[in-house]
C-alpha cells in the first residue's frame, strides 16, 4: 500500500530565457513503516522533489503530473487545503537545524504552536504531548528543555528538536533532506538511529534524501538514484549498492572514497 | 634527520569571554609536518582543530607552547604586516564565498599570491602577472578565461578551486586546509581534496589538512592526528590507524561512519556529548564517553606515549 506516489511529476522553473524544466517526470512511492533513499548529486533535483510534495516549490514554478496522497492530488489542492496538510499529513526536516528552528521563540513555542493550530489542542495537552515529543527523541529533561532555547543545544540535539516538531501532528509522510549532513560522524549515528526506529514505532513513510550512501546504506528499505531531473534506478537498499542495474548508480559507488583500493 | 618543516611543541591556545571560565581550546598539542608530507587532523566539531591551524597561520595568539616554521618561531600576525619568511605558509579557508573578494576579478586575486612570492625574492618580479595566473588557473583544472570573470561566477567546488590557486601561486611550503571541502558539495569534495594533495605533494610542500571527515582524510593523509576536547588523542599512518585504531576514541569515530555496503547496518553510537572545553573532565578527558574506561581513568591524564597513543589502556 503506498501512502504517497508521484507519477510524472515535472517541474518547470522560470529562467532568463523562457522556462528551464528541472524535474523530467518523476515515478516514486513510499510506504508506511519503509524508509526510502533518494540518491543523486547536487543539482540532479531530489531536493526539489522534496520540496513540491510539501507545495514549497520556488515561485513561479509550473508542475505537471500527480503527487496522490490518499485520495488528494496534492498538486492541485487549493492553497488553503495544502496548507492544512503541510506540517500534519506530510512534514519536513532540514539540512541545517541552527537555521531551521526559530533562535528566539523557546523549544516549547515551536512544538506547541502548530499543535495548538493543527490539532485544537488547548495549552495544556499540546505540553503535554510536547513533552512525551521530547522523551520520543530522547531530549534529557523534557520538562526543562520546553523552556530552553535552540543555541542551549548542540547541532545533534537540535535535529532531535526539528524531528520531535515535525513529528508532532503524526503525520503519514516525513521528507528528510539532508538530515544529517551538517553533524558529526557520531552524532550522525544516533541521529539515524532515531529515524530507523520513529519509523518503525510510529508506521511513518520517510523520504530520505541525501547524497551519502553510506547514510542511505544504513537506514534506507528502498533506493531510488536521480539524474538531471529523472530517477534513473530504483530497488531494494541491497540490490542498488551492490549490483547496481544503471551505469550512473555504478559511477557514483566507484566514485567513492576507498573504492578503488578496495 | 632533517628537521621539521612545521614542529607545534605542547601549544595551547586559551579564549577568555567576559564573565566565565577562560576555554583552552587547545590544550597541549604537539604536531609535525614534514616537507611532501600530507597530514590529516580529525576529530568532532569543538575539538579545537581549527583553532589548531588558526595558531599556526599566526591568526590566532598562543597562551603557552611554541610553533616553528623552516626555523622561524610563528608569532602572532601583525597589524597590515605579516613576516616574510611567514608568508610560505599558505591557507585555504572552509568558506569559498566568504574567503574570496567579491568585487575583484579572480586574476587579481591570483596575482596577488604572485606578487607576495616576488616580494620573498622567492621568484623574480614578473613583467607580467597574466602568464603565471593562467597557469595557477589550469593547474587547479579551470579555463584560462577564468582570470576575467569574478567568485560570483563559480560554483563552490570551483571557487575552492581558486582559493588553492591563489594559496598556490604564493608557493608555500606549507599548505594549511581548514575544513577546505565542508563546504563543497559531495561530488565536489574528493575531487578538491585529492587535487590539494597531489598540487602540494607535486611542489614539494607539506600539507596539514584539517576535517571532520573521516573518509576523505583516509584518501589523501600519509599520517593521520585524531583529537579530542583540544588534545591529540592518536596519531599514526593513515593506513595503521584505520586499519587498526587503538585509542576507544578513534575505534568509536571510525565504527559510527556508515558503510555503503548495502547490508542496513546501523552505525554505532558514541553516547553523550563533547565536555565543555572551558570545564574538561578529570583524569582523560575521553573518559565519561569511553566504553574502556576502567579503574583510575577518571584520575590520570594520560599523554601521547611513544607509540602514538594517548590512553591507559597501552600505557
Amino acid at each position: 500500500m503506498n501512502v504517497l506516489e508521484i507519477a510524472g511529476l515535472t517541474v518547470d522553473l522560470p529562467a532568463e530565457s523562457g522556462r528551464t524544466r528541472i524535474l523530467h517526470g518523476v515515478d516514486l512511492a513510499l510506504q508506511p513503516g519503509r524508509i526510502h533513499g533518494l540518491a543523486g548529486e547536487s543539482g540532479s533535483g531530489k531536493t526539489m522533489t522534496g520540496l513540491a510534495v510539501l507545495g514549497l516549490l520556488p515561485p513561479g514554478a509550473a508542475t505537471m503530473g500527480q503527487i496522490r496522497l490518499g485520495s488528494e492530488d496534492l498538486l492541485t489542492l487549493p492553497p488553503r487545503q495544502l496548507n492544512a496538510l503541510r506540517g500534519r499529513s506530510v512534514s519536513m526536516v532540514f539540512q541545517d537545524p541552527s537555521t531551521s528552528l526559530h533562535p528566539m521563540l523557546s523549544i516549547g513555542h515551536q512544538l506547541t504552536d502548530h499543535l495548538r493550530h493543527h490539532l485544537k489542542l488547548d495549552r495544556k495537552a499540546a505540553r503535554r504531548r510536547a513533552v512525551e515529543l521530547l522523551g520520543q527523541v530522547r531530549i534529557p529533561n523534557p520538562e526543562e528543555a520546553l523552556r530552553r532555547y535552540p543555541h542551549q543545544y548542540s547541532g545533534g540535539m537540535r535535529q532531535r528538536i526539528a524531528i520531535a516538531i515535525a513529528l508532532a501532528c503524526e503525520p503519514k509522510v516525513l521528507i528528510a533532506d539532508e538530515p544529517t549532513t551538517a553533524l558529526d560522524v557520531t552524532v550522525q549515528a544516533g541521529v539515524l538511529r532515531l529515524l530507523r526506529r520513529l519509523c518503525d514505532d510510529l508506521d511513518l513513510a520517510v523520504l530520505l534524501v541525501t547524497h551519502d550512501l553510506g547514510v542511505m546504506s544504513a537506514i534506507a528499505d528502498d533506493v531510488s538514484v536521480m539524474r538531471h531531473g529523472l530517477v534513473v534506478e530504483t530497488g531494494a537498499r541491497g540490490q542498488v549498492l551492490t549490483d547496481p542495474r544503471h551505469e550512473y548508480t555504478r559511477s557514483l559507488l566507484d566514485a567513492l572514497p576507498g573504492r578503488s583500493t578496495a | 634527520m632533517t628537521p621539521h618543516l612545521l614542529s607545534v611543541s605542547d601549544l595551547e591556545v586559551q579564549y577568555r569571554r567576559p564573565g566565565q571560565l577562560p576555554t583552552r581550546a587547545v590544550a597541549g598539542v604537539s604536531l609535525d609536518v614534514q616537507a611532501g608530507e600530507v597530514v590529516g587532523l580529525v576529530g568532532e566539531s569543538g575539538c579545537g582543530k581549527s583553532t589548531l591551524a588558526r595558531a599556526v597561520c599566526g591568526l590566532t595568539a598562543p597562551t603557552a607552547g611554541g610553533i616553528v616554521f623552516d626555523g622561524t618561531p610563528v608569532g602572532p600576525l601583525r597589524v597590515r604586516r605579516r613576516e616574510p619568511a611567514l608568508t610560505r605558509i599558505q591557507m585555504v579557508f572552509q568558506d569559498p564565498y566568504g574567503s574570496l573578494n567579491p568585487r575583484r576579478r579572480v586574476g587579481a586575486q591570483i596575482a596577488d599570491g604572485i606578487r607576495i612570492a616576488a616580494l620573498r625574492g622567492d621568484i623574480p618580479v614578473p613583467e607580467s602577472t597574466d602568464g603565471p595566473v593562467e597557469h595557477f588557473l589550469t593547474r587547479v583544472g579551470l579555463p584560462a578565461s577564468a582570470a576575467q570573470r569574478f567568485p560570483h561566477e563559480f560554483s563552490g567546488g570551483q571557487r575552492q578551486r581558486i582559493a588553492i590557486a591563489r594559496a598556490l601561486a604564493a608557493r608555500p611550503s606549507l599548505l594549511v586546509g581548514d575544513e577546505p571541502i565542508s563546504a563543497l558539495d559531495a561530488s565536489a569534495q574528493a575531487q578538491v581534496a585529492s587535487l590539494m594533495r597531489s598540487l602540494a605533494v607535486e611542489s614539494g610542500a607539506g600539507l596539514l589538512f584539517i576535517s571532520h571527515d573521516l573518509s576523505v582524510v583516509r584518501l589523501i593523509a600519509d599520517r593521520i592526528a585524531v583529537m579530542y576536547l583540544g588534545r591529540i588523542v592518536e596519531t599514526g599512518t593513515t593506513a595503521e590507524v584505520w586499519d587498526n585504531p587503538r585509542h576507544p576514541y578513534t575505534q568509536a569515530l571510525l565504527a559510527a561512519i556508515p558503510q555503503p555496503d548495502g547490508a542496513g547496518r546501523l552505525p554505532t553510537e558514541l553516547p553523550g556529548d563533547v565536555p565543555d572545553p572551558a570545564a574538561p573532565p578529570s583524569g582523560c578527558r575521553f573518559h565519561p564517553r569511553c566504553p574502556r574506561a576502567f579503574d583510575g581513568c577518571d584520575r590520570e591524564d594520560p599523554r601521547l606515549n611513544a607509540d602514538g597513543v594517548a590512553c591507559r589502556l597501552y600505557a
